[in-house]
């Protein structure tokens, strides 16, 4: 199937982030507010007093990344860009004072060069305004091999564990020094890989991303429409799978006995019927590797709007991590232990 | 050229952009993400009605407003990088109402120099950098202001072309590896476009 025509449920193309944002403010006052000039979604009872402050942001089309994440026990703010387009240093530098609690404030940036720059102008801005900024950058795409000679690796499904976790280490009341190191040591210990069935089509382009043959399917797709490192013929989700998760765990390596999360995200146009056969296969994979999945996440959370496909973010769990897990999360999109 | 001649290529520059949108686009979504014809002209028009609700006369205070104005409008890695572009030519010309070639030539340098530290760029790694370095030695060859701006247009358009065969390595083009080699870079495109209205406003 080929996907070569814009059939999408929007009013117009120049509308879809700020209607979207108005949707959510409309079902999820009672967590978040949302501000529009500039865009921001806010956790309502933000700046809280004495927390660090946690903010993240990037392109919009990857919902409910990141804005779907405001709330208690995860992020204080996110800036939603255009679709697909980082968000502006003005953006992050409201956010910033917004969730101000005097303890100071994180910045999660996807490692892309878009976020990247943006996010380092505005943390030079925060910091000219007296806040103390720590920000980390985030880069567990394994399919982009050659980092001396790219942009480095992407930012991706490592993002969204990141982001509760440090949630939740905010909330117990730990530093910004402590919150940054926990984040950079989840990153540190995650890797992704992701692969697309189909391209997907921004509003404002209104045509496919890239053009994928209806027997074939792209390997290494980072999250905004880009084409990945190679295409290959379409396999079975067996044969995908191995391919994806051969290359997480040899990359860190994941070894024998290690406890992992398996997070298992469906790109936005992927049944769950699906990711559940993926995450099968995945637990079959890693059992035969003595890998042990002891936490999990199955479902569509970081996405690049009606892409079919996957990917597979692992992470090696320690006690601390796995309890920072496990610490109760309320966010529109992801809420357990309240 | 005088400060009414800046402002008059920013205004070109944006009506070239939006003219060039779609291809500027198609060159994005062939090695990027397909957003920078998009972003350029919304981050472009608001410059203009920046520039259009203030009174004129100072260059340096005009592009501190554009880069402003696309630094806070325009995202992805072309807002930072345009805008830290016209923040440095800004305050390379601050407080000046006309410049010469060499005030001109000044300018870009400083611009291109803000642009290197932010992309970190190295020449031949696919980007903007690769029509702006070109561009800024056939300026530097002095003489008549006219021909020095139409000597640098062409410069950068060799360099924009130049970008074709190149594989890239910074930005999202970089991801492609090998596969981002015969695409000619949509940064370096807007970069010839800019320098294109110079030589058509400024000389």
């Amino acid at each position: 199937m080929s996907v070569k025509t814009m059939k999408k449920l929007i009013n117009a193309p120049e509308d879809v982030v700020r209607e979207a944002l108005q949707g959510m403010e409309a079902a999820h006052g009672d967590l978040i507010r949302v501000s529009y000039e500039p865009a921001m979604v806010v956790r309502a009872d933000a700046p809280v007093q004495g927390k660090v402050g946690i903010i993240s942001g990037g392109g919009s089309g990857h919902e409910p990344m990141h804005g779907g994440f405001v709330g208690r026990g995860m992020l204080d703010a996110a800036c939603p860009g255009e679709v697909f387009t980082s968000p502006t240093p003005d953006q992050m530098l409201e956010a910033t004072k917004a969730v101000d609690g005097g303890a100071g404030v994180l910045h999660i940036v996807k490692n892309y060069t878009g976020d990247v720059l943006n996010f380092e102008m505005a943390a030079d801005l925060a910091k000219g305004e007296g806040i103390e900024v720590e920000a980390v950058v985030t880069n567990d795409d394994v399919a982009v091999q050659d980092s001396l000679y790219t942009a480095g690796r992407r930012g991706v499904g490592i993002t969204v564990i990141a982001e509760k976790i440090c949630g939740a280490a905010a909330e117990e009341g730990k530093s910004l020094g402590e919150v940054a190191e926990i984040c950079r040591r989840v990153n540190g210990q995650g890797r992704s890989m992701g692969m697309a069935l189909t391209p997907c089509i921004t509003p404002a382009a209104g045509t496919p991303s890239f053009e994928l043959g209806d027997d074939e399917m792209e390997i290494g797709i980072g999250i905004h429409g880009e084409p990945g490192r190679y295409r290959e013929p379409l396999a079975p989700a067996s044969q995908v799978v191995e391919r994806l998760a051969t290359a997480i765990v040899e990359d860190l390596p994941y070894e024998s006995g290690d406890n992992v999360l398996a997070f298992v995200n469906g790109m936005g146009g992927t049944p769950l019927v699906e990711l559940y056969i993926v995450f099968n296969e995945l637990n079959k994979f890693l059992s035969g590797r003595g890998i042990t999945i002891t936490r999990h996440l199955i479902g569509d959370y970081i996405t690049s709007l009606e892409m079919a496909g996957c990917s597979i973010t692992l992470l090696k769990l320690d006690d601390e991590l796995t309890g920072l897990w496990d610490a109760p999360v309320h966010t529109p999109a992801l809420r357990w232990g309240v | 050229m005088t400060s009414e001649q800046v402002r008059d290529w920013i205004r070109r520059f944006a009506d070239v952009v939006s003219e060039h949108r779609t291809e500027l686009v198609r060159l994005d979504t062939a090695i990027g993400d397909g957003d920078h014809g998009t972003n350029m002209d919304r981050g472009m028009k608001k410059a203009v009605e920046k520039l259009d609700s203030t009174d004129g006369g100072d260059i340096g205070a005009d592009l501190k407003a554009v880069g402003m104005a696309l630094v806070s409008s325009v995202g992805g890695a072309a807002g930072p990088l345009y805008g830290t572009l016209f923040l440095q030519m800004g305050s390379a010309s601050a407080g000046k109402d006309e410049l010469d070639l060499d005030g001109w030539t000044a300018a870009v340098e400083a611009g291109v120099n803000g642009v290197k530290a932010r992309g970190k760029a190295e020449p031949g790694d696919k980007t903007m950098i690769d029509a702006w370095l070109p561009a800024l030695d056939a300026l530097r060859e002095g003489g008549d202001l006219g021909e020095a701006l139409e000597r640098s247009a062409a410069a950068a358009e060799e360099g924009m072309k130049a970008t074709t065969p190149m594989e890239a390595r910074k930005g999202r083009a970089s991801y492609l590896g090998p596969r981002s080699v015969g695409h000619q870079d949509p940064g370096a495109t807007s970069t010839y476009l800019l320098l294109r209205a110079a030589a058509e406003t400024l000389g």
